[in-house]
């Protein structure tokens, strides 16, 4: 009975001395914790827009064309009248998916490179380098601009997933080139002397091996990157390259003709703006905890 | 160290070239070409002669390999041919509008560390106090905020307050340099808030370093005044990282003209850049292009060579 109770026990115990990975990152990094807390909100208000939206983001309503915040309109309504909290709401779906997506596209892609560059050295990642050297000479919009008109439109459930391609272009060189230098201090670890002792293939050491092991950095780069990706898409919407209309997307509210009415309606410019930035704001400030929690040497 | 200069100099010839071939390799998958949209774009019937002849006289026909050293010949030459759409020569479209991007640039450099230098200073000296932190997400903050929708909110500001709108066309800085100033102050301001934040989270970290090095306490134990050390032996010192800051983040600063531009009516580089993209117009995107990565490139050479001049342990370590 004595020994069965023990072990009955036990586990809970040992559950309460070490706890749970996000109990522990909210007690080093309280204020990054508020912040992840913001970031699921907005993934929440973006999944769940269709019903949390208080009226159709859609609908032309003519009769309601520009009206103030009001308790009926929290953040007043547009020029067609259409709602402007219901569409940022929507715009939050298109904000996260995209910024996810071409985040998780370009850290995956630029990190394999990272890796295989570091693990091989040599000519090929002489060669890597040099390449990453001239993707780097062009300005992340300045690049994605080009790749978007390159590319042109294609979607697939309603997302561009050009878009996210040319976002995710730039991307890759910069988490190349970071995870390259952590690759590097990983391939002269003597686990990897052993497993090329034991006679593993190059394919077996560099996903078995070196990738658990630049996984810390690979986790930084792609919440810091989240945040630029959704930067970015706003600025490509705004300048009218990026997500079209009807689609709801933050950057896109503020192009084209809402521009003329700075007079007439301001709502129609600060809260997609506060959108964006808040959103930003969040991804950063849990990226920068995220950093100091995993990895405090860690510079980007 | 004019051995050191005259190195990456060469090390830069590489790289530029490999943009070039970039550059022209990105455009020429484009599925589209600008013949289409110009002959074809508001519905109109034509020929697919006509198309062609359009083709051959703009050179979309010639070889891929032919087409691109042209390309290359006409960038030693400076002579990057017309651009496809307006017919006027390439660098005469970019010569009218780079001054006015590159003098908001400078601009916006200036107010960057103007800002930056006394914010990241204070931040640093009063480490994790109340003041600091307010400084820390003044600079989260920078990061966040998209720079076009500031010069939005900048522009409401002036409407509500002075009943500013910005002006149709920009006085040029010869004819009147005060009338110039107060109008480009304002995009200048737009993109320089995310360039000082960067800076000032630099000179913060970088002088949190340098307060605890030997000649600092050394310093305060000669009996130096406690300003004398912080602007003579601390600033100097921290001054190294966040002059490479300035470098790299140069190219965020173009990258946010592209976009401010359009929301001040600014007829620079980036909305020329937007407009030739639009276009398909082959011949201006890849001028601009190239002249951006190279204006990129030029400025961390010059970064870099400043960095060796004001740190000698730079220059001796690569002899």
């Amino acid at each position: 009975m004595a020994v069965a109770d023990a072990s009955a026990t036990l586990p809970a115990v040992a559950k309460s001395r070490r706890p749970s990975i996000v109990v522990d990152f909210a007690r080093a990094q309280p204020l990054s914790a508020v912040a992840l807390l913001f970031v699921i909100v907005i993934a929440l208000a973006g999944i769940f827009a269709d019903v949390l939206a208080p009226y159709d983001a859609f609908a032309i309503d003519f009769g309601n064309m520009l009206a103030p915040p009001s308790a009926d309109h929290w953040f007043g309504t547009d020029n067609f009248g259409r709602d402007i909290f219901s569409r940022i709401l929507f715009g939050a779906r298109t904000a996260v998916t995209i910024g996810v997506m071409s985040s998780l596209l370009g850290c995956v892609i630029g990190g394999i490179i990272g890796v295989v560059s570091g693990y091989f050295s040599g000519r090929f990642d002489f060669i890597m380098q040099r390449f990453i050297d001239v993707m780097l000479s062009f300005p992340i919009i300045v690049l994605a601009v080009v790749v978007v008109a390159m590319l042109g439109r294609n979607l697939v459930f309603g997302v561009d997933v050009n878009l996210i391609i040319a976002i995710a272009i730039p991307i890759i060189p910069k988490v190349a080139r970071v995870v390259r230098a952590s690759a590097l201090s990983v391939r002269e670890m003597p686990y990897i002397d052993a497993a090329r002792a034991a006679g593993y293939g190059h394919m077996r050491i560099i996903f078995r091996h070196m990738v658990p092991n630049v996984f810390a950095p690979f986790i930084i780069l792609f919440a810091a990157f989240v945040a630029q990706a959704i930067l970015l898409e706003a600025s490509l919407s705004f300048l009218g390259l990026g997500v079209t209309e009807p689609t709801p997307a933050w950057g896109l509210m503020l192009s084209g003709n809402a521009a003329d009415f700075y007079r007439e309606a301001p709502w129609m410019i600060i809260f997609p703006g506060l959108a964006i930035s808040v959103t930003v704001f969040a991804f950063n400030l849990f990226g920068d905890g995220l950093r100091d929690y995993l990895d405090p040497k860690f510079k980007l | 160290m004019a051995r050191y200069i005259l190195k990456r100099i060469l090390y830069m010839i590489p790289t530029l070239i490999g943009v070039a071939v970039i550059v022209f390799l990105m455009l020429r998958v484009v599925p589209g070409d600008i013949v289409e949209l110009k002959l074809r774009g508001d519905g109109a019937a034509v020929s697919q002669e006509t198309i062609e002849a359009e083709r051959t006289r703009l050179g979309l026909n010639k070889p891929m390999l032919e087409q691109f050293t042209d390309w290359m010949i006409g960038l030693v030459t400076l002579d990057l041919g017309k651009s496809m759409w307006t017919e006027k020569p390439v660098v005469d479209e970019i010569a009218v509008r780079f001054g006015l991007t590159i003098q908001v640039a400078i601009m916006a450099t200036i107010l960057a560390v103007l800002i930056a230098l006394p914010l990241g200073t204070i931040s640093a000296l009063y480490k994790d106090t109340l003041l600091d932190h307010a400084i820390r997400i003044f600079t989260i903050g920078g990061l966040a905020v998209p720079s076009f929708w500031l010069g939005m909110i900048i522009i409401l500001a002036l409407l509500y307050y002075f009943q500013w709108l910005p002006p149709v066309t920009y006085t040029p800085i010869y004819v009147d340099p005060l009338t110039n100033i107060s109008q480009l102050i304002w995009p200048a301001l737009a993109v320089a808030y995310r360039y000082s934040a960067v800076l000032t989270r630099m000179v913060r970290s970088s002088i949190i370093e340098v307060m605890l090095e030997d000649y600092i306490r050394t310093a305060r134990a000669k009996g130096v005044f406690e300003r004398v050390v912080i602007a003579r032996h601390a600033l100097r010192n921290a001054m190294l990282p966040a002059i490479t800051v300035l470098g790299l983040e140069f190219a965020f600063l173009i990258g946010g003209l592209v976009v401010t531009e359009q929301v001040f009516n600014l007829n620079g580089l980036g909305r020329l850049f937007v407009q030739a993209v639009s276009f398909n117009d082959f011949t201006l995107t890849q001028a601009i292009v190239m002249l951006i990565a190279v204006v990129f490139i030029v400025t961390n050479l010059v970064v870099d060579i400043l960095y060796a001049l004001l740190d000698p342990r730079i220059r001796y370590g690569a002899k």
